[in-house]
């Protein structure tokens, strides 16, 4: 019980971190807000690569299941930095 | 070890908040995009550390075909289709979530069988867990389909139906059916329902369809928004199932990025959240036929020519565009800062009037118009610029449409009524490049065509564009 509250803490906390931070970008940049975000999502690719890494709890399916997983997160991650990047170097020209 | 791991995934979430703080100016946002991407790499290598994982074969295999395919992406998509992209995006954020809590709980039923019963670095399959991988298997679900509607929506290949009401029945009964089997699977011994979860899985992924089936084509910006915030809060959820800080503290950011931005698009609209999503296109609940529409116009238009508008623009001062989705769609970005550039050298001030839902996402027409290299300075959001009209020589409006009726701030009676506009009509003289009179996505007729000091040209933009610039040079 003492667990689950202080993970809500932290999650309560970081939402409030991220609406402080994101109010201040401006909506010129709303879109590699948008993909960046997207992104940084990707996170998840840390549970994906710990079902794929064939650890004794691990069976075929999971395995498969977090193969999966890692190619969609690594989509997002290599996806959304790569197109952030080629758009916010439209916005530095000039 | 294990405190180390932990300790790489909050530098990582550190970066990303420094990445995200970035964001807020053009100058500092490319630097903060890579700080997020170390962000990445130091969470990925801290995940390849942990002792569960003792084979990297199937990792890096993963690693490389998605690499390669985000990349493909990233390097191909048009700067038009960024909502389809983003969309996608989201939508892979919402099955990768789904697929790690499901291998989670496949991991947890093997764990259990084992004579130790708990592995090392596993937490313990207790309530805490059930719940939030109900949650975590939910909205992964509903991120997934749902976001791959909104991609057939945006792309053109999906319409809008013509009756909702099945579909808010459908939504009714998925969400019942959801609550149960929810509660059953929290209550008893969740290990033991495997079957249970597959049914529920379905039922979401449906769920996600027919909860986006019916919104509205132009409702996409905001359902594009909603979506990653749930891309967001699946990846959270998925923290609380793993035990992962990291995770939750990133989830929660990209939640509140998307969420911040549905407040934002729904006042640009002057809509409630639930009337997007439960209220159907606004063109079905307003719209007006094609005789009304005709008949509106019937005799008020004036019509005029590019020469003519080469004249106006050459005794200008002060020259805004407004420009709208259907300036993007006839691709006449370029044509437009071609003619801005030969304004300004004729000494004219030119300046862009955005309004927040001038493309088909946030932040959408200032990407296009710096694709053209137009600079951001010129880019003017809606409350700086309003004032502004009544000192602007020429307004010219390129493929907008409801965002500059002035029924929305006149009429009580207009649907759009409410609604924040550009207030062009204020402008000496306003040209409106448009193909024909058809109505835009709020299916309704605009005032500010037949105004006294309205002129319109009728034609492509990216063509009429071209023909003022040519008719300028002749000058």
């Amino acid at each position: 019980m003492e667990m689950l509250m202080l993970t809500l803490t932290i999650f309560v906390l970081a939402i409030f971190v991220g609406v402080e931070v994101i109010n201040k970008v401006p909506p010129t940049l709303h879109t590699p807000l948008m993909s960046g975000t997207n992104a940084i999502s990707g996170i998840v690719v840390v549970g994906a690569i710990i079902s794929s890494g064939g650890g004794e709890q691990t069976d075929g399916l999971s395995t498969f299941l977090g193969v999966l997983a890692i190619i969609l997160a690594c989509i997002n991650i290599f996806g959304g930095f790569t197109v952030t990047d080629r758009m916010l170097h439209m916005f530095k020209k000039k | 070890m294990h405190s180390f791991i932990n300790f790489a995934y909050l530098v990582a979430a550190v970066l990303f908040i420094y990445g995200i703080k970035g964001m807020t100016t053009p100058k500092t946002a490319v630097r903060g995009n890579q700080l997020s991407a170390i962000g990445m790499l130091i969470a990925v290598i801290a995940a390849l550390l942990e002792q569960n994982v003792v084979s990297y074969l199937y990792i890096i295999m993963g690693i490389l075909i998605g690499a390669a395919i985000g990349t493909f992406l990233a390097k191909k998509v048009q700067m038009t289709s960024m909502p389809e992209m983003v969309a996608a995006l989201n939508g892979f954020g919402g099955g990768a979530s789904l697929l790690v809590a499901s291998a989670n709980y496949l991991e947890m039923q093997k764990a259990a069988s084992m004579p130790m019963g708990v592995i090392m670095g596993m937490p313990e399959a207790n309530t805490q867990w059930a719940i939030a991988l109900i949650f975590s298997i939910l909205i992964g679900a509903i991120t997934l389909t749902g976001s791959f509607v909104a991609v057939g929506k945006l792309m053109g290949k999906l319409g809008d139906p013509s009756s909702i009401g099945m579909f808010k029945a459908i939504v009714k009964v998925c969400i019942v059916l959801l609550l149960a089997g929810a509660c059953y699977f929290v209550y008893t011994d969740p290990l033991q329902n495997t079957d249970l979860l597959i049914v529920m899985v379905v039922i979401c992924l449906l769920l996600g369809v027919a909860l986006v089936i019916p919104i509205g084509g132009a409702d996409m910006p905001v359902v594009i928004a909603l979506l990653n915030s749930y891309s967001g809060l699946a990846g959270s959820a998925t923290g609380f199932v793993l035990g992962n800080n990291g995770l939750i503290i990133t989830g929660s950011l990209v939640g509140a990025s998307g969420l911040i931005l549905t407040t934002i698009m729904c006042k640009a609209m002057n809509r409630s959240l639930t009337n997007v999503l439960f209220g159907g296109s606004m063109a079905a609940q307003a719209g007006v036929s094609k005789d009304e529409n005709d008949a509106f116009y019937e005799g008020k238009v004036k019509v005029t020519s590019a020469d003519e508008v080469a004249m106006l623009l050459d005794s200008a001062k002060k020259v805004v565009f407004v420009p709208g989705y259907g300036l993007a769609v006839a691709q006449a970005q370029h044509a437009t800062r071609e003619l801005a550039s030969m304004l300004q050298k004729h000494g004219i001030d030119v300046k862009y009037a955005i309004h927040p839902v001038a493309g088909r996402m946030p932040g959408h027409m200032n990407v296009l118009l710096a694709e053209a290299e137009v600079p951001y300075e010129q880019l003017v959001e809606m409350d700086a610029i309003n004032p502004e009209f009544a000192q602007t020589d020429v307004a010219i409006v390129l493929g907008a449409n409801d965002v500059t009726n002035p029924a929305a701030s006149k009429d009580p009676n207009s649907p759009i009524f409410g609604m924040p506009i550009l207030e062009v009509a204020n402008a000496k003289t306003v040209i409106v490049v448009k193909r024909g009179l058809s109505p835009g996505f709020a299916g309704i007729p605009n005032e500010l065509f037949i105004n006294e000091n309205s002129l319109m040209v009728h034609g492509d933009a990216k063509l009429v564009l071209q023909e003022i610039i040519g008719a300028m040079k002749d000058l």
